[in-house]
């Protein structure tokens, strides 16, 4: 190339287009290296979410055969509580009674279930206060002052249709995605 | 630091200046690899080793910590937690691949470095003490090395910790009270398990206190040069940044190419299939080989085969196993020639280039099965290597006639064997006729 | 003072060496090592290749599900597959109905507790279930089979060298032993209950030939004839799968690194000849 041009020229360019050539060698390595180890760091942060296995037992199935009106079960959703509840007709109609506007946070019992099996009350077992195991599930626990849920860590008291009614909760127990799929079993998640 | 040229390091921003002021680090790191160390110009592509060894220092440190994220060590578990941060961890395999060979890859880097010291005299004075904590960190490697291959609980891990452990058997008297010290047991289990994940994950942290050490050391005279001439001005060196940090950046795009390859194109070749098999206590492998890099001292340890006297040749083997490395710390000692550079050593480089392929020889029959005629070329191979550098380095330093050295490094730079890149690594300097 | 002694030390280390090999020598020519059956009629495994051999292969997904069909129908009464789950059957391109239902008929049942008694009892599989065991334990197993365990096959491809190639290869080289090996080795002669193979590394195994006759394991119309060859690659390219489930991830990631890794490269070996252009060294 440089055998083309006559030598006076040669030591032009090389003086103008050397100087901007020499910066964009410099700057393209050092992008191209920066750019490679962010991309390496992809990986590295992405390891630390959930393994295959942990996102496989991401769904919880649940047997309702066994569980008679007025009675709950516990079982686990994702590692947590799930409470699985039997509503009794009076439970139902002490929910329904209670005017919606009134409550911190405002949700019917029909809101809270799927139409038409509003006597089944699945929700998460997980105080919205700071995460603690309310009481109630259990044969003979403290259910509270509203006999739905009482968390014992600061006093949040839970209705039948698990509503934060009192305490220091800001929310009402939180209900999981879940699909019925046969007339007794249900698929949490 | 001993350069009177060295720059300054002058804050361009005031953020450095205000860090700089309240705490020197910035200055810290540009006299150590930036503008303000200045490094002879004539290092060769040998010089990138250093470098690159402390960057697989780094990718096994991260590797490492992400790996213990997702392991159990508990031998109940243990080789189930690897399968499944293989299977099931978002790119645990290639944490886990890479990580594998990593650990063959750092070795690989040292062992270039340590072979480069070799040639070019960089153990003798004043360089001692970078040579000796050189060596440190090579045990500490070692050590490191072995335990992280125990962990997988394969049977190669079992098998290695065993006869590995078994080694301090052969001790006499106080011999298996240690082995069983050490493992916490009869035989390896749950809590050799548990310590050696415990010691692997300290161990390289110590490393990198080591190495800081080593490259302060390294920065008291200044780094080696292909020459061996001491510098003698500035115009004789360059500062490491932009000429070093450059060449090293070269150098490390190198090295992730082939152990980018290795990881993903062949990540078992270095290994051993029969760590894809659970630790099994009641059957031995085939044959017990370590990793390869351990393979010349395993040929050295298997090279006794005959008691001496009273001491048996288990114990001969342990004992030379540990002096041939042992012994590289008596090296600046032992080799008292004043020329450092083997470019201006005839007989030292016809013997170096013997021990290069000695040792190579060595780790072939290390990985060898135990039977002929690998024991017997290993014998003559050990021999060797013990002769090398306990009787032979010492007596070249006292009969070998140098050639000229250059009167300094720029000097032979510009009569055109600086010992530079292009200019025919490893290519013999002129021999005058015998 | 410090050469002096190492010199002593060298000829300790070094002369003792010499001994030994001379030792070691005249053993071996006055009692060369006899030759034994294993060293002469072991043979390497034969070279079979696959779609996912080299930089760009990929897991055949047909030829998966029919060598896991053979896997299902052959082998799983005896190996099992501990590391693998039902749910990684989404790699051969089932969908999740067919992974339930493969799950929930398998032969092989999931331990689990009654949770009304408390006693052990078994359950059928789900997806995230791994493969369930065929024995319970170690001495079940070595108990059935005339004490040899069946080892798990997860792993098998990479627990052998050249794992895939081995196990077609033993699976194909069940064979008589050769009238040249009993002239030869008169006390070689596979003992009753064991199996001659010259793949496997004794060259006697406790597994009875376990494809013994073509059309063994009934392959769907589109598929290739299920020959015991075929059969054999199947289910060894499934077994590869078992044990390497991320290959193809690891490939085509592996492809683009080292493009990215050659550019740059390439790029700091220019910014590399920049830097020192105006130095000579």
């Amino acid at each position: 190339m440089a055998t083309l041009e006559n030598s006076a020229g040669e030591a032009l360019s090389t003086e103008n287009e050397g100087v901007r050539r020499r910066d964009f060698i410099n700057i393209a390595a050092v992008s191209f290296a920066g750019v490679g180890g962010v991309v390496a760091l992809l990986p590295l942060i992405n390891q630390m979410n959930p393994s295959a296995d942990v996102l496989a037992m991401a769904s919880t199935e649940v047997d309702l055969s066994g569980i008679q009106p007025g009675q709950a079960i516990k079982t686990t959703f994702r590692s947590q509580p799930l409470f699985v509840r039997h509503l009794t007709p009076e439970e139902i109609a002490k929910a329904e009674a209670v005017d919606v506007s009134s409550l911190r946070d405002p949700q019917t019992l029909e809101d809270r279930t799927v139409d038409g099996r509003k006597e089944w009350l699945i929700t998460m077992g997980v105080c919205t206060h700071l995460g603690c195991v309310p009481l109630g599930a259990g044969e003979g626990e403290n259910r509270g002052e509203f006999g739905g849920y009482f968390c014992p860590c600061h006093g949040s008291h839970y209705d039948t249709a698990a509503r934060i009614r009192k305490g220091p909760a800001p929310l009402n127990l939180e209900v999981p995605p879940y699909t019925y799929t046969s007339e007794t079993a249900v698929l949490v998640g | 630091m001993s350069f009177p040229w060295a720059k300054e390091y002058t804050p361009k921003v005031p953020l450095m200046k205000w860090i700089d002021d309240r705490l020197p680090l910035p200055r810290f790191v540009y006299g150590a690899i930036g503008g303000g160390y200045p490094v002879p110009r004539n290092l060769n592509f040998f010089w990138n080793f250093g470098v690159l060894s402390g960057l697989a220092l780094v990718i096994q440190i991260v590797t490492g910590i992400i790996m213990a994220m997702h392991y159990g060590a508990n031998d109940l578990v243990a080789f189930a937690t690897v399968e499944h941060t293989m299977r099931d961890v978002n790119s645990g395999w290639l944490m886990r691949y890479a990580h594998a060979n990593g650990a063959s890859f750092f070795f690989i880097v040292v062992y270039l470095h340590i072979f480069r010291g070799l040639y070019y005299g960089s153990y003798k004075a004043p360089r001692e003490m970078v040579w000796l904590l050189g060596l440190v960190i090579f045990l500490l490697m070692m050590a490191t090395a072995f335990m992280g291959y125990v962990l997988p609980w394969g049977q190669m891990s079992y098998w290695g910790a065993k006869v590995i452990t078994g080694l301090f058997g052969a001790i006499p008297v106080v011999g298996e009270p240690i082995q069983t010290w050490l493992l916490g047991g009869f035989a390896p289990g749950n809590a050799a398990l548990n310590r050696f994940f415990s010691l692997h994950y300290l161990l390289p942290f110590v490393i990198a206190g080591v190495v800081i050490l080593h490259i302060w050391a390294l920065h008291i005279p200044g780094s080696s040069n292909p020459t061996g001439v001491e510098v003698k001005g500035p115009q004789d060196t360059v500062p490491f940044h932009p000429y070093y940090t450059a060449k090293d950046g070269f150098g490390a795009g190198i090295f992730f190419i082939a152990f980018a390859f290795m990881v993903y194109f062949a990540p078992n070749f270095l290994g051993h299939p029969d760590n894809y098999i659970e630790a099994n206590p009641l059957s031995t492998p085939a044959h017990i080989v370590p990793e390869w890099y351990f393979w010349p001292f395993y040929a050295i340890l298997r090279a006794f085969t005959v008691d001496f006297f009273f001491i048996p040749a288990k114990l001969l083997g342990v004992l030379a196993m540990f002096a041939s490395i042992l012994l590289l710390f008596f090296l600046p000692w032992l080799d008292t020639s004043p020329v450092r550079s083997g470019n201006y050593r005839p007989l030292f480089r016809k013997f170096f280039l013997i021990l290069l392929v000695d040792v190579l020889v060595l780790g072939y029959c290390g990985g060898a099965p135990a039977e002929e005629p690998y024991v017997m070329i290993s014998q003559i191979a050990s021999a060797y290597y013990f002769a090398h550098f306990l009787i032979i380095l010492p007596l070249i330093a006292a009969f070998e006639k140098p050639l000229p050295l250059p009167g300094s490094i720029t000097e032979a730079v510009l009569a055109g064997h600086g010992g530079a890149d292009h200019e025919a690594v490893g290519e013999p300097a002129p021999v005058p006729a015998e | 003072m410090v050469r002096f002694f190492a010199f002593l030390v060298g000829l300790f280390f070094a002369g003792w060496l010499l001994v030994s090999f001379v030792a070691g020598g005249i053993a071996y020519v006055s009692e060369p090592p006899a030759p034994t059956a294993e060293h002469e009629f072991h043979l390497a495994p034969k070279h079979v290749s696959f779609s996912f051999d080299g930089p760009f292969g990929h897991y055949d997904k047909q030829q998966l599900q029919r060598g896991f069909q053979v896997y299902k129908e052959v082998c799983a009464a005896c190996h099992s597959l501990k590391f693998v789950a039902f749910r990684d059957l989404k790699d051969l391109g089932y969908n999740e109905a067919e992974i339930k239902a493969i799950a929930k008929s398998w032969p092989i049942k999931t331990p689990d507790v009654d949770p009304a008694t408390g006693e052990a009892t078994t359950r059928d599989p789900v997806p995230s279930d791994h493969f369930p065991k065929p024995f319970a334990n170690n001495v079940a197993a070595a108990a059935a089979n005339n004490n040899a365990i069946p080892p798990d096959l997860s792993l098998m491809t990479k627990a052998r060298h050249h794992g895939t190639a081995y196990v077609y290869s033993l699976l194909t080289g069940f064979q008589n032993q050769p009238a040249e090996l009993l002239r030869r080795f008169p006390d070689s002669k596979t003992p009753s209950g064991l199996h001659y193979n010259p793949y496997f590394a004794n060259l006697n195994l406790a597994m009875a030939p376990p494809l013994t006759s073509d059309g063994q394991v009934t392959y769907g119309d589109d598929q290739p004839k299920p020959t015991i060859d075929q059969m054999a690659q199947d289910v060894s390219a499934f077994l590869t799968w078992t044990a390497e489930p991320k290959m193809e991830n690891r490939k085509s990631a592996g492809v683009a690194v080292l493009f990215f890794l050659i550019i740059a490269t390439g790029l700091a070996f220019m910014s590399y000849r920049q830097v020192w252009s105006g130095v000579k060294h």
